[in-house]
């Protein structure tokens, strides 16, 4: 007879995967407790993602107030204005605004403050609203000499509605406090608040001298019979021309999703992080289950079980809890959703909606279901090799994964999901490539150290120590040890805690550093020339140094080598910057170059001859930017005139400093009698002397700016601290997962070590001396994963630092030592309040029950 | 009679650390259908690997066996795995039950694997013969050794085998239990006509079966008729 291979009866399959896990539901669902987190994440993010995408879509209108917006940061010309009133005879109505940074002055307290002074004529907004309260007064304020104040401006100088506040020479009526305008988020006006005030009273103000940097915007309701994308299109070589930038409700639409699924992108490769983490908690618990239930397997295939059907039984099993895991983790996750708008409120100018997301669910369950039964393949596929003849005795020569080829297979499936998951966010092979070195080599790191670790102990193992340390010692080597997940899984997630101490910590210290000492941290700008001496008189009367004073110039680039931006849209192949030609710079002329630049090639001339061309120079990155190098030809257009250059030398420029650097410089003797203004930097050494510094300015001069680094500084703080707060609460899922994974691993352990803590009572140990071996042992795990963690996130903040914030690379050691110490304790604990059930309970009575 | 079993110059040679370890040499010997066989020798003798060989849970290293008429060492595992389920019965020492399955279903697995329709059916027949009919919905933590080792018995005989192999069937078990169980086992065994082969330290149980391989080193030293000893 010719012997056959048993039919597959996936019913039976099925059957047998339910009988067999009768005793273990509890502690399978503990094994896949590691991925509800992560599928708690990305079903958070899908859904605010989703919603987000929806929110964008059904706000669009009021993210800009009307049909289209026309910008430019200077004054129309003739034929700019044509462009505008021709719009103006295809619209309903329509508005315009001056707006400029400036400070003001509270008149009830004397409180000074820099501001986005937004100067508006019409009935802008035509969608959405100016959110104010009281509601009225979006309405109102311009009906009179009234202004709008945002709401942290009137919380930080206790201002209330009828107060007064100055716009430069104007005291305006406070109608009412403005909550929300259009397209704005909170963190986006933190730096300068907006006040809103009626434009017939700009003029009056006195701030809208030549040379203000204004931008002006012209907001047009158009008719329903005129489509303002197609309108915008037809326009849009005509714009481009008069460097006028325009959007419409679609193209802000687009803008808006684009930047926001980038984020979404962002959080989502968070989230998955996090997923990977519990992957890797999932495959080593379901090993151990495997290694367990090796017996009941090899009784299977003695009785006649093919397999194929043995590997289906566990394989339907973890199906089972992977399910039953993701759709706790989706549901975890709709209920975090809740909480995303609140946290993402700042930084995002929509109304953000919280409705169930039923794709993102079953987008969560199913990669859920598929990431565990993955990562679970890798111990699954070994029970196709367990011989049946283990039900007589243990088999000699367990096959090695290693030689297993299915192992191959899932380890290659393995990271190409994670390529492709990663890719899928990135959009870019090469940084996909990084990411998934970078998560592969801390892996592969941390796997390496946990095996140091076990190696190190067996080569050293220390003989002569007492009992309690030679056993907790080799709890980290003998069978069924947690070494590797432990470490990986606890290494992990302080390499990830410890970035984002580091990060923000060396982010904090550099802006501190920059307000240090002898560094200027007051800036006073759009001083006229005629004010120049005053104001630095004004300065050192408050007892303060002028460190600086410096001209500015604003000039316009007409032409690269001979090529205008006329030039380079009638011909598409000239290799020039198109961007660049046209564009306004704001330029400095001096003799000598800063402490913060250096030339990195050709020559710095100080000054001019009459009737020589000048030798002007660039920093490195505008000239990469404009595609300019030494010896190019470069024409300036001055107010009117024309002057032509030559580029004599390239800079390096330290960003960092706190004082006016450029992206180009003339010498002496080519632009020192063109029309300018002047900023000038002081150090104030406390908040009093800065407000009253800043009253008598404002008082004397009101079209003066004032930056605060005090003020900036504490501004970033905030904004730190608000991305901190999202950063951490992305980063808390990784946390929590690396927790889970930290439990589960102690507590599948514990059914390891139950037998042998068991007999170790019975032979007289005391519970005392029970505690210590797990204390010790999990003091080695946390403190080798801990460390290990905290130099990988000193290799990844290094890397941000040096690359991505181009920073000095300053880790903070005492952090470093406390969170070492944190973790390992942490870890301890961890393992000893799930070690308690053993110790507090009679020998017996746990043998019968747990094993 | 026919032969049921047949084994040829078989050899196991176990890879342990990097060294050959020769459990097995030479073995060469016939099981007649329906008869009974006992296999004895001390620890270390070879017996129960010999067993495993038979039953086709192991590949020989050298010579072949065939079962029923099948060639067990061109097979694969999972062809083998399909033999045991037609074929073969096993009881084991320390009686192997799965513990997360009921007395009933421990004994209707090996009928569920063949697809057998009534399968509780005939397992509840099976309970009810080696005496725990209530006893099936008992798990085999919440049974005793006796017990556990009777359902053993009802699985190994569930699938009809042709042939049962036994490894220790009574090894831990008190005397009495013993009795009873070697009882109820050679009962059915000559109920159903299977062939028994025993693995086993007793000589006292070693002698209820018709024939007795003796081992040592593992090598057979004797093979002796029950009935020619005692003539």
């Amino acid at each position: 007879m010719q012997p056959k291979q048993n039919r597959i009866d996936i019913r039976w399959i099925v059957r047998m995967a339910w009988r067999d896990s009768r005793r273990n539901r509890s502690r399978l669902f503990l094994f896949i407790s590691s991925i509800i987190i992560g599928i708690a994440a990305l079903v958070a993010i899908y859904s605010f993602g989703d919603n987000l995408e929806k929110d964008i879509d059904n706000q669009a209108a009021t993210l800009i107030g009307a049909d289209v917006v026309l910008r430019s940061n200077r004054e129309l010309e003739e034929e700019g204005q044509q462009i505008v009133d021709s719009l103006i005879g295809l619209s309903q109505s329509h508005s315009e605004e001056k707006s400029f940074v400036s400070m003001v002055m509270f008149a009830n307290n004397g409180g000074t403050r820099l501001v986005q002074v937004r100067a508006l004529d019409g009935d802008f907004p035509y969608y959405g609203q100016l959110e104010t309260v009281p509601v009225s007064a979006g309405t109102t304020f311009r009906k009179g000499q009234h202004a709008l104040v945002d709401k942290t401006l009137m919380l930080q100088f206790d201002a209330k509605e009828g107060d007064s506040v100055k716009v430069g020479e104007v005291l305006f009526e406070i109608a009412g406090v403005l909550e929300r305008a259009p397209g704005q988020s909170g963190i986006s006006t933190a730096v300068a608040p907006a006040i809103f005030i009626p434009l017939e009273y700009l003029p009056a103000t006195g701030l809208n001298q030549k040379g203000s940097r204004i931008d002006y915007n012209y907001y047009f309701n158009l008719k329903p019979t005129v489509d303002a994308d197609d309108l915008t299109t037809g326009l849009d070589s005509l714009l481009e021309v008069h460097r006028i930038n325009y959007d419409t409700i679609a193209s802000r639409k687009r803008e808006t999703g684009r930047s926001f699924s980038d984020l979404n992108k962002f959080l989502s490769l968070v989230g998955f992080v996090a997923l990977l983490l519990g992957c890797i908690g999932v495959s080593s618990a379901i090993h151990i289950y495997i290694k367990e239930k090796l017996n009941s397997i090899a009784i299977l295939r003695c009785l006649g079980a093919s397999s194929r059907q043995a590997f289906l039984i566990y394989l339907i099993q973890v199906l089972g809890v992977g399910f039953v895991g993701s759709v706790v983790g989706a549901l975890l996750g709709t209920l975090i959703q809740q909480l995303l708008p609140m946290v993402f409120r700042d930084f995002v100018p929509v109304t953000i909606s919280s409705d169930i997301s039923w794709a993102a669910i079953v987008q969560g369950i199913g990669l859920g279901v598929w990431i565990a039964v993955l990562f679970a393949l890798l111990p699954l596929v070994g029970i196709r090799n367990i011989a049946p003849l283990n039900t007589l005795r243990l088999s000699l020569d367990a096959p090695s994964p290693i030689k297993d080829k299915w192992s191959w297979v899932v380890y290659g499936l393995i990271a190409l999901f994670v390529f492709s998951y990663a890719y899928l966010q990135l959009d870019g092979v090469w940084q996909t490539l990084a990411f998934t070195f970078g998560v592969g080599l801390a892996f592969a790191i941390l796997y390496a150290a946990a095996s140091l670790l076990v190696w190190l102990v067996k080569r050293f193992f220390p003989i002569s120590w007492n009992y309690l340390w030679r056993q907790g010692l080799s709890n980290l080597f003998r069978p069924n040890n947690q070494t590797t997940i432990l470490v990986v899984a606890i290494g992990l997630g302080t390499l990830f805690i410890a970035t984002l101490f580091f990060v923000q910590g060396m982010l904090i210290t550099r802006v501190s550093l920059s307000a240090s000492e002898n560094q200027p941290n007051m800036v006073l700008f759009d001083i006229q020339s005629s004010q120049k001496t005053a104001v630095a008189e004004l300065v050192s009367a408050q007892g303060l140094p002028v460190l600086d004073e410096v001209p500015i110039v604003t000039v316009q680039l007409e032409a690269i080598n001979g090529i205008t931006a006329a030039d380079a849209r009638q011909d598409s192949t000239i290799d020039v910057s198109r961007r660049a030609l046209g564009g306004e710079l704001r330029v400095t002329y001096r003799d000598e170059l800063s402490d913060s630049e250096k030339i990195t090639s050709g020559k710095w001339v100080g000054s001019v001859a009459k009737g020589d061309t000048a030798l002007v120079s660039l920093e490195e990155g505008y000239a990469r930017r404009i595609r300019a190098e030494v010896g190019d030809r470069l024409v300036f257009n001055v107010q009117g005139v024309r002057i032509p250059t030559v580029v004599g030398s390239l800079r390096e420029v330290d960003w960092n400093r706190v004082q006016t650097n450029f992206r180009l410089i003339f010498p002496l003797g080519v632009i020192d009698n063109a029309p300018q203004f002047h900023v000038l930097m002081t150090r104030v050494p406390d908040e009093g002397v800065s407000a009253r510094m800043q009253q008598a300015m404002v008082r004397q001069f009101p079209n003066v700016s004032i930056i605060d680094l005090g003020l900036i500084l504490s501004i970033l703080d905030e904004i730190l601290d608000r991305i901190g707060f999202v950063i951490r609460f992305m980063g808390g899922f990784s946390i929590l997962t690396g927790f889970v994974v930290l439990v589960a691993s102690v507590m599948i352990s514990k059914y390891q070590r139950i037998k042998e803590s068991v007999l170790l009572r019975t032979m007289g140990a005391s519970r005392r001396q029970i505690l210590a071996i797990t204390a010790l042992e999990y003091f080695f795990l946390g403190l080798i994963a801990a460390f290990t963690g905290v130099l990988l996130a000193l290799g990844g903040s290094w890397a941000l630092a040096a690359f991505s914030f181009e920073i000095p690379f300053t880790p903070d050691l005492i952090m470093m030592v406390l969170l070492i110490i944190g973790i390992t304790v942490l870890t301890i604990l961890v393992g000893l309040i799930n070690s308690r059930g053993i110790t507090s309970r009679p020998p017996l009575e746990i043998l019968r029950k747990e094993v | 009679m026919a032969s049921i079993l047949s084994v040829k110059d078989v050899g196991k040679t176990y890879q342990s650390a990097g060294k050959s370890l020769m459990v097995l040499q030479q073995i060469d010997f016939e099981v007649d259908e329906a008869s009974t066989v006992s296999i004895v020798g001390p620890s270390g003798s070879g017996k129960t690997t010999l067993l495993g060989l038979c039953a086709g849970l192991d590949r020989t290293s050298t010579g072949n066996i065939v079962l029923n008429g099948i060639q067990l060492d061109n097979l694969t595992e999972d062809e083998r795995a399909w033999v045991r389920n037609q074929y073969v019965g096993f009881i084991f020492q320390n009686f192997q039950l799965l513990p997360t399955l009921t007395a009933l279903e421990n004994v209707m697995v090996p009928l569920e694997l063949r697809g057998e329709r009534n399968s509780k059916a005939i397992a509840l027949a099976l309970l009810d013969k080696v005496g725990l009919a209530d006893r099936g919905h008992h798990y085999p933590l919440q049974l005793s050794g006796g017990e556990q080792q009777r359902v053993s018995i009802a699985r190994a005989f569930s699938n009809a085998p042709k042939i049962l192999f036994a490894d220790e069937p009574t090894g831990n078990l008190d005397a009495d239990t013993s009795e009873n169980i070697e009882k109820l086992l050679f009962d059915l065994n000559t109920d159903a006509g299977t062939t028994l082969v025993l693995v086993t330290h007793d000589l006292e149980l070693a002698s209820k079966t018709q024939r007795i391989i003796r081992m040592k080193g593992g090598t057979v030293i004797s093979d002796t008729m029950v009935q020619d000893k005692e003539s």
